[in-house]
């Protein structure tokens, strides 16, 4: 009887962390889910991921010659497209990049916007928009016309809609559009709709499969014009991210020679299943230009 | 037999029992007012020194109540919420090291066991010893630590410094980066509490 009247609660260490739980759980905090792709390009593309504020990240990536042509050119080691870039973050929302390519003598520069997060207790997705310009930089082939500096342009616009289902499994969905400011002939689509798929699988703590492809839609405004580039087939990747330290290798197979937007959606003329495959890689490696203010 | 006298007897000492217990009633439900001190805001720093590489990060939002009645001290720690220099690092950390996708929270559950050397009714420095159990990474155990509590007007803050090895955790360090990372991390508390009401 005295007991029940003592202390009118005893708070035990257990009562005590309950209080805590119940209390975290009144504040309500997004927990956003972070790393969904190891790094911001899922293979030639884009993936949701955006390179931190005040982070330089530095890509190389190569893409050998294609497999079938055979043991004189080494199953394609002999040949060679590249690309060089560097990719910066502004901000946690944007991140900004240029590069220069072998193949069509191209120079890059694009910008990526995360507009949705996807968090626990909030949206179920992350979207993000990239934005890139092209510049061939090949001479011109005919110089008995006028040539304008703006034919040399291409623009690319994409939406990134991804979403981390698990650790082991990440997707994403990439709507694009392709501008060309001129085209071939009359035949030839300025403009090109696609929609790319890919995702990963995490395979240890360090290593995913990666897969990326980009399906061109036959969706065409202008009368007597493709929806496609004549003799063009869709981009497909498979390949691995190996993680160690500061950098990401990324070692696949594709049958895309370039690394651009346009070039890899749009004007991929490899059949994979007949063996025009590159065998590639990027590395990307991060420096740490402006560290983050410690509170 | 006289039974008027014994039932006499009797009736007085349940008087007496009825009016201790009142009183005692009465004190305990008002000493036990000022008993439980909490913070949300807590800090909880680790840092880990090897030749080639300085690992530190901060996680300034922890959540802590101490109970000056029984010395009963516990944490409740977000792994997210600790803050690296380098955001790759900060991503290695949760995705790699402590799998925070996982395990989210480290909590420690723990007592005073100085309790009697400490008045919490006087200000001044105390040295204290806890003792209790860490649970990170899906791994529960034991440490125990000397650190400081002070008693400022009416407030507490609770300071202390402990080592612990990953390994005891299962936090395994990858043999490429074996000389970066070193195994013991040094955990420095620095929370500073107010009474809760």
């Amino acid at each position: 009887m005295l007991l029940s009247f003592a202390l009118p609660r005893i708070y035990a260490q257990d009562d005590l962390m309950k209080m805590l739980d119940d209390d975290s759980k009144k504040t309500k905090k997004k927990n956003y889910a972070t790393a969904t792709f190891k790094t911001s390009r899922l293979i030639n593309g884009h993936s949701i991921e955006n390179v931190a504020p005040g982070v330089l990240d530095l890509k190389i990536s190569h893409r050998f010659g294609m497999l079938n042509r055979g043991a004189y050119e080494l199953f394609g080691l002999d040949q060679a497209s590249m690309r060089i870039g560097l990719d910066y973050g502004i901000s946690k929302r944007l991140m900004v990049g240029a590069g220069r390519s072998t193949y069509q003598k191209q120079y890059d520069a694009f910008a990526k916007f995360k507009i949705l997060r996807q968090a626990q207790g909030g949206s179920p997705i992350s979207v993000s928009a990239v934005s890139t310009v092209m510049l061939k930089t090949l001479k011109w082939d005919n110089l008995s016309i006028k040539n304008y500096y703006t034919s040399r342009l291409s623009f690319a616009h994409q939406l990134i809609i991804a979403r981390k289902f698990s650790d082991g499994l990440s997707l994403q969905l990439m709507p694009s559009f392709v501008h060309y400011n001129i085209a071939k002939n009359v035949t030839e689509p300025n403009d090109i709709f696609a929609l790319g798929g890919g995702g990963r699988i995490k395979l240890n703590k360090r290593l995913s499969f990666n897969v990326e492809y980009y399906h061109v839609l036959p969706i065409s405004f202008v009368a007597g014009e493709n929806y496609r580039i004549a003799g063009t087939k869709n981009s497909l990747s498979v390949g691995f991210d190996i993680e160690t330290g500061g950098h990401v290798f990324q070692l696949h197979f594709t049958n895309s020679t370039g690394m651009t937007e346009k070039t890899f959606i749009t004007e991929t003329t490899g059949d994979f299943f007949k063996g025009d495959v590159h065998f590639g890689f990027n590395v990307s490696r991060v420096f740490t230009i402006k560290t983050k203010k410690k509170k | 037999m006289d039974h008027s006298r014994n039932s006499k007897q009797l009736k007085q000492p349940n008087m007496k029992k009825s009016i201790v217990i009142l009183l005692l009633s009465v004190i305990s439900i008002t000493s036990g007012a000022q008993s439980l001190y909490m913070t949300k805001a807590g800090k909880v720093s680790f840092n880990s020194r090897s030749s080639v590489e300085k690992i530190e990060a901060d996680n300034n939002e922890v959540s802590s109540v101490i109970n000056t009645q029984t010395g009963d001290m516990v944490f409740a720690i977000l792994l997210k919420s600790f803050h690296f220099d380098r955001a790759l690092m900060e991503e290695h950390f949760n995705e790699n090291y402590v799998e925070s996708d996982k395990f989210p929270k480290s909590t420690f559950k723990g007592k005073i066991s100085n309790l009697s050397a400490i008045n919490f009714t006087k200000d001044g420095n105390y040295p204290a010893v806890v003792e209790g159990d860490l649970t990170m990474h899906g791994v529960t155990k034991k440490v125990s630590s000397n650190g400081t509590l002070t008693v400022k007007a009416g407030k507490i803050a609770a300071y202390a410094k402990f080592s612990v090895k990953l390994k005891d955790f299962d936090i395994s360090i990858p043999s490429l980066v074996a000389d970066k990372i070193s195994q013991d991390i040094d955990i420095i508390v620095d929370c500073k509490y107010d009474p809760k009401s």
